[in-house]
């Protein structure tokens, strides 16, 4: 991954505390896996802010390095990555989610 | 590209051989699976490291040949 992609996907997370690297928008979601976090995410009231991997090529590629992960959607809460579909979902459904996010100072 | 129920269930058992595997076919497409998976390496693993682990396993077939695999991951309970 060049590094430019890298600096821009490191500040791009730093910048946003709840970040959601996702395949469309959030109103309009392009593949079901991301339109499923979108889904738990709006449950849960939690203002995030989101990436459209479709639109940059670098972005798509770069995000599945720098988090060692091979799909996307990703999530990232305060430069942390939490997970993909799997993960947001299963904590979502056990509770984790909201305490996650309410250890982390964002309000549910 | 796609996969078969038994090339993942093999290709897991390499890395982790006493492993319990459980697959779900999700749409038959040979696209989209789904993989429970208990074993005692992953004790001591958060969620992503253990996910990790299985997509390490795959030789990064996951998100290439496969489009998907949802995993739900653990350690054998006590």
């Amino acid at each position: 991954m060049e590094d430019n992609t890298k600096e821009k996907i490191k500040d791009i997370i730093r910048d946003n505390e709840v970040l959601l690297f996702m395949k469309g928008t959030p109103v309009m979601p392009q593949c079901g896996f991301s339109a499923a976090v979108v889904g738990v995410l709006t449950h849960m009231g939690v203002k995030f802010n989101s990436i459209n991997v479709l639109e940059d090529a670098e972005i798509r590629e770069g995000i599945k390095e720098y988090s060692d992960w091979p799909t996307i959607p990703q999530l990232y809460v305060k430069n942390e990555f939490v997970g993909g579909c799997d993960i947001i979902r299963e904590m979502h459904e056990n509770g984790e989610l909201s305490d996650y996010f309410n250890n982390a100072g964002i309000s549910v | 590209m796609t996969m078969t129920s038994n090339e993942i269930e093999e290709l897991i058992l390499k890395s982790f051989p006493n492993a319990k595997i459980t697959i779900d076919d999700l749409r038959g497409d040979g696209d989209h699976f789904a993989a429970q998976v208990v074993t005692e390496e992953f004790r001591g693993k958060s969620r992503v490291q253990q996910h990790q682990m299985i997509y390490n396993a795959m030789g990064g077939r996951v998100g290439k040949e496969l489009h998907a695999l949802a995993l739900n991951t653990s350690a054998p309970k006590d």
